[in-house]
Formats: C-alpha cells, structure tokens, sequence
C-alpha cells in the first residue's frame, strides 16, 4: 500500500483507541466525550476533523447494520484477468451498492461488499455485474458472524 | 444465524419514514459541530431531542452498530491486512468460529459459504500486522487452534483499495 503513516500524539491515539464506539447521544456529545480525555468538546472535534482530513480516520459517525435495517449484504470475488483489471474495476466501482472494493493477490483477485436496500436486490445485483463485466461473480454471504471488531489499537 | 439475529428476526423493528431519513443524513459520517444532532434535526425536520430518541432505539436495537471514529489501519501503520480463509470441518464451525473471534488481533470473523471448485474455504478471518511477517503470525496462531478440523488455508492480503465509500443503505 502506498499510504503514507500519519504522526499521531497521545491525545489522538486516545481518541482512535476509546471513541470507536460509544460515542453519546446527547445535546453536546462532544462537550461529554472529551471529558474522559482531559480535552473540552472544541478540542475533540478539531481533532477528529483533523484526523479525517489527515487520513488516520476513514469514517465518523454512526456505523449501520444493513441486515437489521432489513437490507442485503454480501461479500463478493471475481477472478479478473490481469491486463483488464483496471477495466473491471471501473464497471464494478461504478455500481452504487458496492461500498468496499480490494484487490487481494489470489486467482480470485477482486473482493467487493454490496449493500442493498433490500435482500433481494443483492441478487439483482450480482447478475447484472455479471453481465456489464462478462465475469462469474462468486456470492459469499455470511452465514454466522462470530465477530465484528473494534480493536484498533493507535 | 446467531441467536442475537434470530431474535431480532422475530421483532423486526419497524423504521419509519424520519428514522430513514435520519440514517440517510448520517450513514455518511456525522456532521462536525459542538452540537451536531441539531444539523441532523433540521436536515429530516424533527427536534434534537426526538432524533437522539431515534437513534438511541436504533443503537438498543443493534441497527446502529455504534457510534464514533473508524480507523484508516493503513494510516495508522497497520499496512498488512490479511484475510485468512480457512477449510474447516461443517461440524465444527461454530464452536471453532466463537474461538477465533475471540482472539483479539481478529477484526472480522464470518462463516461464509463455499464455492466449489474455484472456492473451497468456509471461514472468513480478517488479521491485521505492521508487516506481512506479524500476519503471517497471527494465521499461525489460528491454524494452531484449529488443528485437524482445519484441511487447508490461505492469507489474501489486500494490494490495492479500489473503493471505500462506506455503506449507503438508504438513497
């Protein structure tokens, strides 16, 4: 990956390490969660502003549960051919419902999430990535989740 | 299916028309103001107090995953992502998941299905190291768990981000 490391300091890493959840809800959340780390609210948000700008943070804010909100998810993996990789890339990337897309280094050389609104549409979906590239598109859906981490330590 | 899905199948908590347009004008990333569930109120045309309500119902109800800061491993120096995928034995799946799950340089752990022949692995375990070397480590740790109930396994690291949008769940 060519991405550069960001400088950090102990208020930051404080921040990446305590507020991956438990963010509050309340009128003044910022004001509430700086307390645990000896800044105020100003402070905390300039931070998280600057982290997000600085690429140390990808998100801010509520992370949703597609399945439970009634919509579909999948993992997905295409075994693209080399020479028209950045070509396939571009016609899945383009599809609305793929959130997250990876090259990984494997015969099945391109892994995506899709989101749906609805379960339904996950299929829809698939089978029209499969016609605008040409490519079987292998369907992973998750049978059983046994974790969902928060363990990111800064 | 967990039990914690199997008892939200069961009482599918309804969403209304504002608690959908509160996640659309959140499922972005939460606007940065001191008070920033006033934004959201004025965006859906509501009051702070009944959004916040929403949302704290959505986050009981697991809909809402939870709320703060998600880290760019890359940046933070983590540039070895690995997902181990690993064959393990259908009789065992469960018990063997809940272990790896629990290890605490896994962040995602799934049972997910096989795709013969191109795809013979049923077990997804994301594993993250500041080098090839210390994911390679941790897959180590793994197949050491898993022993015999696991035939076969790999690591894909990830060489390239292609997107990264975060999910859109409503438009």
């Amino acid at each position: 990956m060519k991405q550069q490391t960001v400088t950090l300091d102990a208020t930051d890493r404080a921040i990446i390490n305590d507020l991956q959840g438990g963010f509050p809800l309340s009128e003044e959340p910022f004001a509430d969660a700086a307390r645990d780390l000896g800044i105020d609210g100003h402070e905390l948000m300039v931070r998280i502003d600057r982290m997000l700008k600085n690429g140390a943070l990808s998100r801010f804010g509520p992370m949703y549960h597609a399945e439970k909100m009634g919509g579909g998810l999948t993992l997905a993996a295409i075994k693209v051919p080399e020479d028209d990789f950045e070509n396939i890339a571009g016609i899945v990337n383009e599809f609305a419902e793929v959130a997250h897309n990876y090259a990984r280094d494997h015969a099945l050389n391109m892994w995506f999430v899709i989101a749906t609104e609805t379960p339904e549409r996950v299929d829809e979906v698939i089978s029209e990535i499969e016609v605008a590239t040409g490519l079987k598109v292998h369907n992973m859906p998750k049978i059983d989740e046994f974790f969902v981490g928060l363990r990111f330590e800064a | 299916m967990s039990m914690e899905d199997d008892v939200l199948s069961n009482a599918i908590i309804g969403l209304d028309e504002t608690d959908r347009r509160i996640i659309k004008a959140t499922q972005g990333g939460l606007g940065l103001s001191l008070r920033p569930y006033d934004a959201v109120a004025l965006e859906v045309g509501s009051d702070t107090h009944d959004v916040i309500r929403r949302m704290k119902r959505m986050l009981h109800a697991g809909i809402i995953r939870r709320i703060g800061v998600v880290p760019n491993h890359y940046a933070l120096g983590y540039t070895a992502n690995g997902m181990t995928v690993w064959d393990v034995d259908d009789a065992r799946i469960d018990e063997l998941g809940h272990l790896i799950g629990a290890l605490d340089f896994v962040s995602h752990c799934y049972h997910r299905p096989r795709n013969l022949p191109d795809w013979r692995y049923n077990l997804f375990c994301m594993v993250h190291g500041h080098d090839r070397a210390e994911a390679e480590a941790h897959a180590d740790e793994i197949a050491a768990i898993l022993g015999d109930a696991a035939r076969n396994h790999e690591i894909l690291f990830s060489t390239r981000i292609l997107k990264k949008t975060g999910l859109r769940l409503v438009a």
